[in-house]
């Protein structure tokens, strides 16, 4: 039965002088989950990754992993291990000596130790490594012998600062399918930092944004896109246009909302907590959209509008559409399912109406 | 270019053309580079031919250290090695001088750790009060010494002054030693600590093998330091002398100089190779640790 607040963070603070880098953040990471610490640089997901890993320790309030209190305990002492975003490979020994670096007090036999590290070299896929010295290592490679000498300790946690980082574009890629699949086989608790909001997406179980020391959501990756609570968590995962306005009133199921821009607006979305009269922000991501060239047969959540930018990117196509009322303009992205023999040619400014389902207004506070 | 002037053969200024841009090169190069390479021989040899001196006239068949040369003798090499004070003043310069490289590495890496790897207040002040010893004048600190040697109650012997050298050689080792701390990645040490490794044993598995060349390279420097020093041992010494001090005592005596010009020569041989084994030491240090960089 895996728990849910197998690791536990309660009222937990950090001040480095007057800078509240992790400004006191509660919540829970559950067992076996794939957990993603996910913010701009500066927002303290790594000094909270860091009080995990007890290279720092809290101003205030405490950390408990599987039921232990943390406060006081020392890194080494503490059951979670940690890939670095340097990799920290040890440049004076090589492969074997690193990944079987923590077994010293493990009490095992060195044949006992040398069979375990071949088993690791085997799972990262680096058989017959062992020999090789440090520097003659790829930045992939690296990456995962990082991996595999935490692994080899099997942590309660493991804990990874941007491990993904440093590699390019296509490596990184395979790497977090190949991460997910390990995390699935291995079952130990993975906490992810990461500022790359893609990277969070595809791997996590749950992601928790962060700005500014603080926790804006934890949400599974479909719920943070589709239900953002705060215009922060909408604006940082993806893109979104945002429409002021206020609160008319209800019309049946749908809330009336009275915009600059969209004119009258209809939402029945549900999941944000957003008051029920005042002032209120309508969000819409550019997909939900619907761009016709020809006047719609409909009489609510329609706006027209004048086309000013396109972009073709085979897949889909964006476009830029200047509405009365809102200074930039509404980005709308488009499914190519049909062959596009013919660019769309923006210069020509044609009239265009964009079309929205009830469910896709999102309502958010301010 | 031999490709380009092949397949223009035929044409005349196409085979002129290389010409001209070699006859140009040299000139740059004279009129760039030459000076300062008579610079350089007039550098070099205003600073290393007073020093040859001393080889050249510890092999001059005379006790006057004057041209011209009056033929070649090993006489005062073999003075030196039978003459029993100066063999003691070394031993006790090669005595004070290990002590002196092992008591200020030591120390030295202690607080280049504490420098470079914690968060201390006041670690400005801190660093500028190690660095002191560096601008105090030798003097200075020598009379400072002696006082407080004479106020405390502690005889002047060998162990007086490699404590006032460890107290001059620290800044030296916590500079080398700094740089090459600052030289290597932080989270390696956090790695050791991390996969279940204490403070200690992170030290003596990660930071010393990592700092080595650093360690290697302050020891030598240190060492140097005392050996050569003559100012807070003069000041420090009791009945034992260190080599400086002896060498300076037997300047009084004409007939001694070709001997201490040998003893000089031996010095000087000695030096060269450890500056050069150290500096050999450290080359290969910083080539392993870019390579690990990578």
């Amino acid at each position: 039965m895996a728990r849910e607040d197998y690791i536990s963070i309660r009222n937990t603070s950090k001040h480095f002088g007057s800078v509240k880098a992790v400004d006191d953040i509660s919540f829970n990471i559950r067992q076996g989950e794939f957990f993603s610490l996910l913010g701009a640089s500066g927002c303290g997901k790594t000094t909270l990754l860091r009080m995990l890993a007890g290279f720092e320790q809290p101003t205030l309030g405490n950390i408990y992993i599987d039921g232990q209190p943390q406060a006081g305990v020392p890194p080494h002492q503490r059951p979670v291990n940690m890939v670095f975003q340097s990799y920290a490979i040890f440049p004076h020994l090589n492969v074997h000596k690193n990944i079987a670096y923590g077994m010293r007090k493990s009490g095992l036999s060195k044949a006992e130790v040398d069979k375990q590290v071949d088993e690791m070299l085997e799972l990262i896929k680096l058989p017959g490594y062992g020999k090789r010295g440090a520097h003659q290592l790829s930045g992939g490679q690296r990456q995962r012998i990082a991996l595999a000498r935490a692994l080899i300790k099997r942590p309660k946690v493991l804990l990874l600062d941007e491990p993904l980082g440093a590699l390019d574009k296509k490596l990184r890629e395979q790497m977090q399918l190949e991460l997910r699949a390990l995390q699935r086989d291995v079952g130990i608790t993975f906490v992810f930092v990461t500022h790359d909001q893609e990277e969070a997406m595809t791997m996590s179980d749950r992601i928790a944004v962060m700005s500014m020391g603080k926790v804006l959501q934890i949400d599974s990756p479909t719920s943070l896109y589709e239900i953002p609570r705060v215009k922060e968590v909408a604006d940082f995962i993806g893109t979104i246009n945002f429409f002021e306005g206020e609160i008319k009133g209800k019309e049946g199921e749908a809330t009336v909302v009275e915009t600059q821009g969209l004119g009258k607006v209809h939402s029945t979305a549900s999941g944000a907590e957003a008051p029920t009269s005042g002032k209120i922000t309508v969000a819409l991501r550019p997909e939900k959209f619907n761009i016709s060239f020809q006047q719609p047969n409909v009489q609510t959540n329609v706006v027209e509008g004048v086309l000013q930018a396109a972009a073709y990117l085979g897949d889909r196509s964006h476009y830029y559409v200047k509405i009365n009322g809102r200074e930039a303009p509404v980005a709308v992205a488009s499914q190519n399912a049909q062959r596009q023999m013919q660019a769309v040619d923006a210069d020509k400014h044609e009239k265009v109406w964009l079309t929205w389902d009830e469910d896709s207004a999102l309502l958010l506070k301010g | 270019m031999s490709d380009t002037v092949s397949k223009a053969g035929s044409d005349v200024r196409g085979s002129e053309a290389p010409r001209v841009v070699e006859s140009k090169h040299e000139g740059h190069s004279w009129t760039g580079e030459a000076p300062l390479f008579i610079y350089a021989v007039w550098y070099l040899a205003f600073l290393y031919i007073p020093v040859l001196f001393l080889p050249l006239f510890s092999f001059n068949d005379s006790i006057y250290v004057a041209f011209p040369l009056k033929g070649f003798t090993l006489q005062w090499y073999a003075d030196m090695l039978e003459n029993p004070a100066l063999l003691r003043a070394l031993e006790n310069s090669v005595k004070v001088g290990a002590a002196v490289a092992i008591a200020s590495t030591i120390l030295g890496i202690f607080a280049a750790k504490a420098m470079t790897r914690y968060r201390l207040p006041g670690k400005g002040p801190l660093t500028s009060f190690i660095m002191l010893p560096l601008v105090v004048p030798g003097i200075i600190l020598g009379i400072a010494l002696l006082v407080i040697s004479n106020t405390v109650g502690v005889d002047l012997s060998l162990y007086t002054i490699a404590m006032a050298h460890t107290l001059v050689a620290v800044p030296f080792a916590m500079l080398v030693l700094m740089s090459r701390l600052e030289g290597f990645d932080k989270s390696l040490e956090e790695a050791s600590l991390d996969l279940g490794e204490n403070a200690f044993q992170t030290f003596l598995r990660v930071t010393l093998p990592l700092a080595w060349p650093g360690i290697l390279a302050s020891t030598l420097l240190t060492f140097t330091i005392s050996f050569d020093e003559f100012i807070l041992a003069f000041f420090l010494a009791g009945n034992e002398v260190t080599l400086p001090i002896y060498i300076w005592s037997q300047l009084r005596f004409p007939n001694r100089l070709p001997m201490v010009l040998s003893l000089g020569a031996c010095i000087l041989v000695a030096s060269f190779f450890i500056v050069t084994f150290s500096e050999v030491i450290r080359r290969r240090g910083v080539g392993t640790q870019s390579g690990s960089a990578i």
